[in-house]
């Protein structure tokens, strides 16, 4: 329980902190003692395994990522193409063979807008809740959100630009996105509007993909130029509201990325490459808890702390399944 | 800062004020971005021609989920969607009826059927029930009829793009305007189209459509008026009627240019 209001609160904006003495158990603080008295860490069987893996599938977790965030994204495209019905719709409001799926936080816009709950919504709102807790809440954003992955390119010129100095990433307090996401829910509630709507990344690029482009790509465009030139993956990290409400549904998902202590010497690439750091506060050095723990909900389970992670200390995990996959 | 000095025991740095006033910056940049999209509302930039069954506009837009379903079971393709220069409105669907007009063709009114929120409301289920506007006769003089004039050939020329169903010629697909030439003594096309007035012929005929009886529209739409004469031949003027469902049909064929008829937004109104 302490641990859930702890993930929540640093998916809220809340700087993680390093856990009370106390708070660590005893077998974890017997391998930070271990780890403090041997430093010889390349011996370890298990590195040597994981630089083979590494060596022969390389970025495995974002090629199977892409391939489902495109494979998705031009399902609703072929299906309307082809008028086959199979995934009709964009994003924010589809029917899957005939089931109705609604993205959450549209769904809420229009709830909270219309003041009214129609049942084909209510099924949609549902059957998507019911899939993205199982499937870890924030996977929306990095599995199957478009935005993401023009952002992650954005991402990559942005690392590239700053490692010649040539752009400084900004960054903002995180707590701007709880107030956002308050905010629009309100506007929506007050206004009668689906406020957000209007300015929704991924709604416009759905959209776009599907019935055509339009001068809204601009809107994008900006947002992608602004992560480039000033604040990396800004969006993603300190605005979309949509990233929070997933966040919200996946606070107790059974799917999680797992850190194993024993494996983990410190690093650090994980929190590089993770769009949510601040969920990644176990593998900093002190802060593991217990042997095994899990990242928090604002976790995007996107896999490139697993993918670059030099010691193999992370993976994912589907809680009750003893396989790890 | 790099990850490996994060490891090191060190005080977290509190967030300077700078750092207050950018996030501040961040946050209302983009709560004021989104409100800019109350312009478009405001000055009326927006005022679009909705499919049929939707909400009077102010519901329309808070009910609408902007996923285009209604978009894409529209077997006349009349139905697109609002970019961003709508402001609230973007991702919204319209007709550009003079481009388009929804004819009924597909009967069942699939874009009500397929709107998830009931933006386009579920208390509507056929043809005759919906308002989306009202035509209104905007450049009489113009007006062929009312010239005493006929038509012949193709209605809106050989590049128009539109569709409709003519039962006559295909009962299940909708062909090119462009491919159906017409030869008319006096131009009657806004009558001759218009989806209600078909209708109400199929049933006095005896054969509603899809022999569901609760098809026929119980009030005629439109009408021509002898007026008169003028050099000889008889005048005629269109006359809106009250079962007019304002489905642009007669904006779309009418030969003139620009058209006579235009689909007026205050005759908008929902069954509740």
């Amino acid at each position: 329980m302490k641990k859930l209001i702890d993930s929540l609160a640093v998916m809220l904006g809340r700087e993680p902190r390093r856990p009370a003495q106390d708070e660590i158990s005893t077998k974890a603080q017997e391998i930070h003692d271990l780890k403090a008295a041997n430093r010889d860490r390349d011996m370890s069987q298990h590195i040597k395994e994981e630089r083979l893996k590494k060596a022969s599938s390389p970025q495995i977790w974002r090629r199977r990522r892409w391939s489902v965030l495109i494979a998705v994204n031009l399902f609703f495209v072929v299906s309307d193409k082809l008028e086959i019905q199979a995934l009709e719709g964009a994003l924010t409001g589809s029917r899957f063979v005939g089931f109705h799926m609604a993205d959450l936080n549209a769904a809420l816009q229009v709830m909270l807008a219309f003041k009214q709950v129609l049942i084909n919504l209510l099924i949609g709102v549902i059957t998507v809740f019911v899939l993205w807790w199982l499937l870890g809440g924030r996977t929306f954003c990095s599995w199957v959100c478009p935005y993401h992955l023009l952002s992650e390119l954005a991402e990559m010129i942005h690392v590239k630009l700053a490692r010649r100095k040539l752009v400084k990433h900004h960054a903002f307090d995180r707590r701007a996105r709880t107030w956002l996401w308050l905010i629009f829910a309100a506007l929506a509630f007050v206004t009668g509007y689906t406020v957000f709507e209007t300015i929704s990344p991924t709604g416009i690029l759905s959209r776009a993909l599907i019935y055509g482009p339009g001068i809204a790509l601009a809107w994008v465009l900006a947002l992608l130029v602004f992560e480039i030139l000033y604040s990396r993956r800004a969006w993603c990290r300190y605005a979309c509201p949509i990233g929070l409400t997933y966040g919200l549904v996946g606070v107790t998902s059974p799917l999680e990325v797992e850190h194993e202590l024993s494996k983990c010497f410190y690093d650090g690439a994980c929190r590089q490459a993770c769009l949510v750091p601040h969920a990644l506060n176990c593998t900093v050095k002190g802060r593991g808890t217990r042997l095994k723990t899990t990242t928090g909900a604002d976790c995007t389970r996107c896999g490139r702390c697993i993918d670059v992670c030099p010691t193999g200390a992370l993976s994912f995990k589907f809680k009750g399944m003893g396989k790890r996959t | 800062m790099s990850a490996r000095e994060e490891g090191v025991r060190r005080k977290p740095p509190k967030p300077p004020r700078r750092d207050f006033l950018r996030t501040l910056a961040l946050v209302s940049g983009f709560v004021g971005a989104s409100l800019v999209g109350f312009v478009p509302l405001v000055k009326g930039w927006a005022k679009r021609l909705r499919p049929p069954g939707a909400l009077l506009e102010d519901d329309f837009l808070a009910s609408c989920i902007k996923c285009g379903q209604c978009v894409q079971v529209c077997p006349v393709e009349a139905i697109r969607l609002a970019d961003l220069t709508d402001g609230f409105g973007n991702g919204t669907p319209y007709i550009d009826s003079r481009q388009q007009a929804c004819d009924f063709s597909c009967d069942g009114l699939q874009c009500v059927l397929a709107c998830p929120t009931g933006a386009l409301t579920h208390h509507i289920n056929y043809p005759h029930e919906a308002r989306m506007a009202v035509a209104k006769i905007e450049r009489p003089d113009r007006c062929l009829a009312i010239r005493g004039e006929g038509f012949e050939g193709l209605a809106r020329g050989a590049d128009f793009q539109g569709k409709l169903r003519y039962d006559e010629i295909d009962r299940w697909n909708p062909i090119r305007v462009s491919d159906h030439p017409y030869d008319l003594e006096v131009c009657d096309l806004c009558v001759r189209q218009c989806p209600i007035e078909i209708r109400i012929a199929q049933c006095a005929a005896g054969s509603p459509p899809a022999g569901d009886p609760n098809q026929c529209p119980p009030e005629p739409a439109i009408r021509l008026v002898e007026t008169g004469e003028a050099g000889g031949r008889a005048t005629y003027a269109p006359e809106i009627l009250s079962g007019c469902v304002g489905c642009g049909v007669c904006e779309m064929i009418c030969p003139a240019e620009p058209g006579v008829i235009v689909m007026d937004d205050e005759g908008r109104g929902v069954i509740a």
